[in-house]
């Protein structure tokens, strides 16, 4: 392969000077600044945690993780404490145990304790926490925080009762995210994490990627539950329902059942779904190749006939949120296609109806996806363009965790089967890989460089592209032409790279955005990892690894030599960005104002009252 | 909220404000309370112009806005009476007079009366214990009072 690529990573310094500490009698070595916690975990020592979350959260806030310190006055909370040359440590003695435990019932006490019908019931840190510090009475009687549950959003459910005050949830949408919705509000017992004003998180502007459902330890926020309705759809006989999943579902699915982290459970997840009762299961893939062939077009037209660039993707709803509400000046930028699983909806309630001969009415189409974002994208307006919902009901991977659980499917037991293979079930490599940061992209280039240097490349991998960088860069020659291209993931990164594009500071053609940090495979809607795993698992890494895996096994690896997709278009669509695939598989955005006041005050900007949801 | 506060001058001072302060750590607490002071509260309005300024969420902002009893969402009465249920004051009755208040001017703790007359405050210890118990009306002060002079007092500021 002929692509020249230069890759600038941008990392931090890593230090060398190291102290020697004792912990229970253990001597151990670390780094200078690492913390208590830091260090007990190399010595082989479990300290429990509860607010901590590595990278996000380390404030100090619960007091559970609380360690004796000779010669200090009082514990300490190991998660920041810093350690120091000859530190001494105890991290079981008596005093710690009993503190540890008060501060856990004191937690609890006014904690909403309806740990048996709770969603994260034997899923929940605290719950776990109790039982290991062997909590069995709250001596602590007094008022309970009041139940209020704000479910005004189609993407995320908020349960004041269950809130911890931990913070996790404010500081992963503060700072990895860089939007603030939730934050600390009022004071002492009436302290709530909400967003501002009272509102509800329909009328605010979170873009729903879920990091604060991932991120909470307890059932304080959880996504909008549609397991009952695509239950029901499956028991009507007279409703066709058809499944497909995103890439990185099978990226974490597994973990629903106790598998490693990273475990691929592609062929399983489709025997599960069957067993459920799908009339149809095909891969959110064949929609993913689809809008390759759509957005690859779309980029080597905008480049070659001077349209506006850099084009940016948008297969991300809340990377598209993200930009609606924050950055409107780049909404020309992005590309018009919608994202995959809105395509294949489309094209199931067109193309496969008309081939099947079914009414699209009677066709309910159900998304499994690793995001909660998509649950609201789904009810945009504009998402209709059969004149029926493209997608009717969107899952995230924990509720299909649950709904097989729920069929008494043992998941573990099922041997592998393969998504139905008519007209919309063949996938290639670059579809799969749409699930990790820089996927897009990769698959992307696969396709437009064969398409601008008229001919067949061997070398697929753009390994350049792959990692957890928060930013990357690359320069690549493509049918003699320098092509610029970058990618982010976080909409913190993506804000960050938007700030240099708007000061003129970098220029590129070509731009991948995903909302969440590390991808889809990191998505709000996958499976709960606990804090403590997290402090040693990547697990962006662990599940992206699963989807270069599936990419690297399958046949074939471009999305323009899907022969069903290259079928599609010379029965149905004719060519990338027809008329028709215009009107089934690309949309529009619009700006939102990100806290519209119906007061029309004397600002220069007048404060107008756009509509800011989706009626 | 009364539209006569959120004028465009009072904005243009803000706006001033917000440019003096921009780039120094910590800015919130000062331009809040300068916004409390050019508008007599900080509204949605007024937050969301802060918000944009500093480039600090309208959430945090809220958070900060709702800790600080200094600061106000809503404009305050023409008369702040202040009950200080500070230690001395409270073992000396200021309960009851906080009570009789309340039931004179029909406004709850914390509340301004429909007519902006009157905003009512529960407040800590002001350190006037030698004459508790305490209330404060606007910059006035009144001290070792019983619950029967507070129709009196009040008499004055109708």
């Amino acid at each position: 392969m002929k692509l020249k690529i230069s890759v600038t990573p941008l990392r931090r310094g890593t230090k060398v000077d190291k102290v020697t500490l004792t912990i229970d009698n253990i001597k151990v070595e670390v780094p200078k600044d690492y913390t208590i916690l830091e260090a007990a975990k190399l010595a082989g020592i479990d300290i429990p945690t509860l607010c901590f979350l590595k990278g996000i959260n380390e404030v100090g806030a619960c007091r559970v993780c609380l360690v004796e310190i000779e010669g200090a006055r009082t514990l300490q909370a190991s998660c920041v404490h810093p350690v120091s040359e000859g530190m001494v440590v105890k991290t079981n003695s008596k005093k710690v145990r009993d503190a540890r435990k008060s501060n856990v019932e004191l937690i609890l006490s006014n904690h909403n304790r309806e740990c048996l019908i709770c969603d994260r019931n034997k899923n929940c840190e605290l719950q776990s926490l109790s039982e290991e510090l062997g909590i069995r009475e709250i001596p602590f009687e007094g008022i309970k925080t009041e139940a209020i549950i704000d479910d005004q959003s189609f993407s995320i459910v908020r349960d004041q009762s269950k809130c911890i005050l931990c913070g996790r949830c404010v500081n992963v949408c503060r700072n990895i995210q860089k939007i603030g919705i939730l934050d600390f509000v009022n004071r002492g017992f009436d302290t709530q994490v909400a967003p501002a004003f009272g509102k509800s998180m329909a009328d605010v502007p979170c873009i729903y990627c879920g990091q604060c459902i991932v991120a909470c330890p307890v059932g304080a926020l959880k996504e909008k539950d549609d397991i009952e309705k695509v239950w029901d759809a499956i028991e009507n006989p007279d409703v066709h329902v058809v499944v497909q999943t995103a890439p990185a579902v099978r990226a974490g699915l597994g973990e629903c059942f106790e598998l490693p982290i990273g475990t691929r459970v592609t062929g399983k997840m489709v025997a599960a779904l069957k067993r459920m009762g799908f009339d149809r299961v095909y891969d959110t893939n064949f929609a993913a190749d689809l809008t390759i062939m759509e957005e690859g077009h779309e980029l080597i037209d905008r480049v070659q006939n001077g349209g506006k660039l850099p084009m940016i993707t948008s297969c991300s709803p809340g990377w598209i949120r993200y930009c609606e509400f924050n950055y409107p000046d780049f909404l020309e930028n992005l590309s018009t296609c919608k994202s995959p699983h809105q395509m294949m909806g489309a094209i199931i309630k067109s193309y496969y109806a008309q081939k099947k001969g079914i009414d699209p009415k009677n066709i309910f189409v159900v998304s499994i996806m690793p995001c909660t974002s998509k649950k609201t994208e789904c009810q945009r307006p504009e998402m209709n363009s059969t004149g029926y919902r493209d997608v009717d009901a969107v899952l995230t991977t924990r509720e299909l965790g649950k709904m097989i659980k729920q069929a008494r499917i043992k998941f573990l037991e099922l041997e592998d089967e393969q998504f139905d293979q008519d007209l919309l079930g063949e996938y290639t490599g670059a579809g799969v890989i749409f699930g990790a940061t820089g996927g897009v992209m990769e698959a992307a280039l696969r396709t437009v460089a064969e398409v601008l240097e008229g001919k067949v490349f061997e070398e697929v991998e753009y390994t350049a592209i792959r990692g957890v960088e928060d930013i990357k860069e690359a320069t690549l020659t493509l049918g003699g032409m320098e092509v610029k291209i970058a990618v982010a993931h976080g909409t913190a990164n993506a804000g960050k790279l938007l700030e240099m594009v708007k000061l003129g500071e970098k220029q590129y053609h070509f731009i991948e955005i995903m909302g969440c940090s590390g991808g889809c495979v990191t998505g709000g809607g996958q499976p709960h990892v606990s804090a403590k795993t997290l402090m040693n698992v990547d697990v962006r890494a662990e599940r992206a690894k699963a989807l270069y895996e599936e990419d690297r096994i399958l046949p074939i690896r471009k999305s323009h030599e899907n022969l069903q997709i290259k079928k599609l278009y010379e029965d149905f669509l004719e060519k990338p960005n027809s008329h028709k695939a215009h009107e089934l598989l690309h949309t529009h955005y619009k700006a939102r104002e990100k806290f519209p006041t119906t007061e029309a005050c004397c600002q220069e900007e007048a404060a107008t009252t756009k509509d800011c949801m989706f009626e | 909220m009364s539209k006569h506060i959120l004028m465009k001058e009072n904005f243009e001072k803000l706006d001033q404000f917000i440019v003096m302060q921009k780039d120094k750590k910590g800015a919130l607490i000062p331009v809040l309370n300068e916004a409390q002071k050019i508008f007599g509260c900080v509204p949605i309005e007024v937050q969301k112009k802060i918000s944009e300024g500093l480039n600090i969420s309208l959430a945090e902002i809220y958070g900060v806005v709702t800790f600080y009893a200094q600061f106000s969402l809503v404009p305050k009465g023409e008369y702040t009476i202040g009950v200080c249920l500070g230690t001395a004051c409270y073992v000396k009755g200021s309960q009851k007079i906080l009570d009789r208040i309340k039931k004179e001017i029909n406004v709850e703790v914390g509340k301004t009366s429909p007519d902006g007359k009157y905003t009512l405050e529960a407040t800590r210890c002001i350190g006037a214990c030698g004459l508790a118990p305490v209330i404060t009306i606007n910059e006035d002060v009144y001290g070792r009072l019983v619950e029967g002079d507070v129709p009196e007092i009040l008499k004055k500021y109708e």
